[in-house]
């Protein structure tokens, strides 16, 4: 059902936790759905130097959130804006497809969490 | 890797006791029951006798059971081909709101026939009260239906009792007893039953195999066409090593009754309380006493049921979850929302359901790995220490 690439994140997950000197978090999702995911941004001269999440759901919502934060750890806010759930999902050698929808919201969070620190550090 | 199932509920393996049985009638045995030589003579009494062991399992008469694919099948022709036959007498038909899909979609297609269904609600424990069923019966109902006992909470419904609501209002009793043939006693004569669904790969026979009981007098059709078999109410050549397995199952379930349920009733204990005294924001569903033998169902709060599923799996412990994302749909369990749990909490529930092979050290085995995988899970969950206890 899921790629090899999913079971690995889903159980090795990088980057789980907080960061006590975020300066940018998003949270998407809602626990209706069953699947909340939250990304905390530690952002220095435009570069995301350190990034974290939590996420409630199913392997797919966690394996999603652990891949956008391997991806975009190091880059610019303007490459980590490119980043869409669709370049997540091929990442990890795909999605089942009704996963595509409802558990694909990594970058949705990350996204947030940019606007986030965005609205924060550049009135 | 210890490989633990617990998924009863879903399925059981076959047991070499039914294997050996169904054997010959695989190979040597291979006649077709409604052919005359001897061959198709020694498969029609192979058939009987698989029917009359079922019978005797139900207190049935063998004459009042009819062999199906499985449960789907016997649910469909049941509810099916009783309203579509005896809708002179009503158009009002009854279920419950936690049917297995097998008896919540038939009701669905005769509703989009024009039949007026009613979906009783159940109470907190998962039960459907009599008074419910008493107040929701009219005289234009023709057909009752309510499970025997729930395959994802476990609870056993009170069948005598609504079984004799609806005989009182001249409605037709049905219950799908797929998840309790063989494992608590059932007997459609005291019980009041008139037409009760089962298969076979639910207490250690084959898959592909099941029947319907329709009492004698009730009236129902076939759903296919093309042959008289089963008194013209299921055509097609019987499955004479299903029927044979099913059979000898129903057998060895009636004999070992006791024993089981014993067994089972004792490791579900220690699985169900050793779960709640080590794993905190647990909520256990179902009900506390009528329950199925073996059947634990629990939610965890702030994790999601896959994720649950697809860690223990990697132990090698297979259970299954009402969840959203293993039913395949975006809804978690119509079941776990009936009793009144909130998605989110449906989201995380799991159940294992125990066999008569599992053993206390696979008991202990899943109270060892579990409480881990949990704590794991909320420790990635941002909805731990959010409104909770945790």
């Amino acid at each position: 059902m899921y790629s090899k690439k999913v079971m690995d994140h889903f159980m090795n997950p990088r980057n789980i936790g907080e960061l006590p000197d975020a300066n940018g978090c998003g949270e998407v999702g809602n626990p209706v759905c069953g699947d909340i995911m939250r990304i905390e941004i530690k952002v220095e001269d435009d570069i995301i130097q350190d990034i974290k999440f939590k996420t409630f759901g199913c392997a797919a919502a966690i394996a999603t959130s652990s891949m956008v934060t391997e991806l975009v750890k190091g880059k610019t806010l303007a490459e980590a804006q490119q980043i869409t759930n669709r370049t997540v999902a091929e990442a990890l050698d795909g999605l089942p497809p009704i996963k595509m929808h409802c558990s694909n919201l990594a970058a949705d969070a990350l996204h947030e969490a940019i606007k986030d620190y965005i609205k924060k550090h550049r009135p | 890797m210890k490989s633990v199932y617990m998924d009863h509920s879903a399925t059981t393996p076959v047991d070499a006791r039914v294997f050996e049985a169904m054997i010959p009638y695989l190979t040597s045995e291979f006649g077709n029951p409604s052919s005359i030589h001897s061959k198709g003579q020694k498969a029609r009494q192979a058939v009987e006798t698989g029917r009359e062991q079922i019978a005797a399992l139900i207190n049935a008469d063998p004459r009042e059971i009819i062999f199906t694919s499985g449960g789907t099948e016997a649910d469909n022709q049941a509810i099916i081909t009783y309203a579509l036959n005896n809708s002179q007498k009503g158009k009002h038909l009854i279920t419950s709101a936690i049917e297995h899909h097998a008896v919540l979609d038939s009701f669905h297609y005769l509703q989009g026939l024009g039949f007026d269904v009613t979906f009783l609600p159940v109470n907190a424990q998962g039960m459907v009260e009599a008074e419910t069923l008493a107040k929701a019966i009219r005289p234009d109902t023709i057909l009752v239906s309510v499970m025997h006992a729930n395959n994802e909470i476990g609870t056993i419904q009170p069948i005598e009792e609504l079984a004799a609501i609806s005989h009182e209002a001249g409605a037709v009793f049905h219950t799908d007893a797929v998840q309790t043939i063989g494992k608590i006693p059932i007997d459609v004569r005291k019980m009041g039953i008139d037409m009760l669904s089962a298969s076979s790969h639910k207490l250690h026979g084959p898959k592909g195999i099941g029947c319907l009981y329709v009492k004698k007098g009730v009236r129902i059709k076939n759903l296919f066409h093309g042959g008289g078999q089963e008194s013209r109410l299921r055509a097609g050549t019987e499955n004479v090593p299903g029927i044979v397995g099913f059979g000898k199952a129903a057998e060895i379930a009636g004999q070992e009754m006791h024993k089981r349920a014993e067994h089972l009733n004792r490791l579900g204990q220690r699985l169900r309380e050793g779960i709640v005294n080590s794993i905190p924001n647990t909520i256990v569903t179902g009900h506390p006493e009528m329950r199925v033998p073996g059947s634990v169902s629990v939610c965890f709060e702030f994790v999601e049921g896959e994720s649950i599923l697809l860690m223990l799996d990697s132990y090698g412990i297979m259970a299954s979850s009402g969840s959203a994302c293993t039913s395949g749909a975006l809804e978690p369990s119509h079941v776990l929302l009936a009793i009144g749990l909130p998605h989110e909490i449906a989201h995380g529930s799991l159940r294992l359901t125990l066999g008569k092979d599992n053993t206390q050290e696979d008991v202990d085995y899943v109270l060892e790995v579990l409480p881990r995988i949990i704590a794991n899970l909320r420790h990635m969950s941002p909805l731990a220490g959010r409104g909770g206890s945790q």
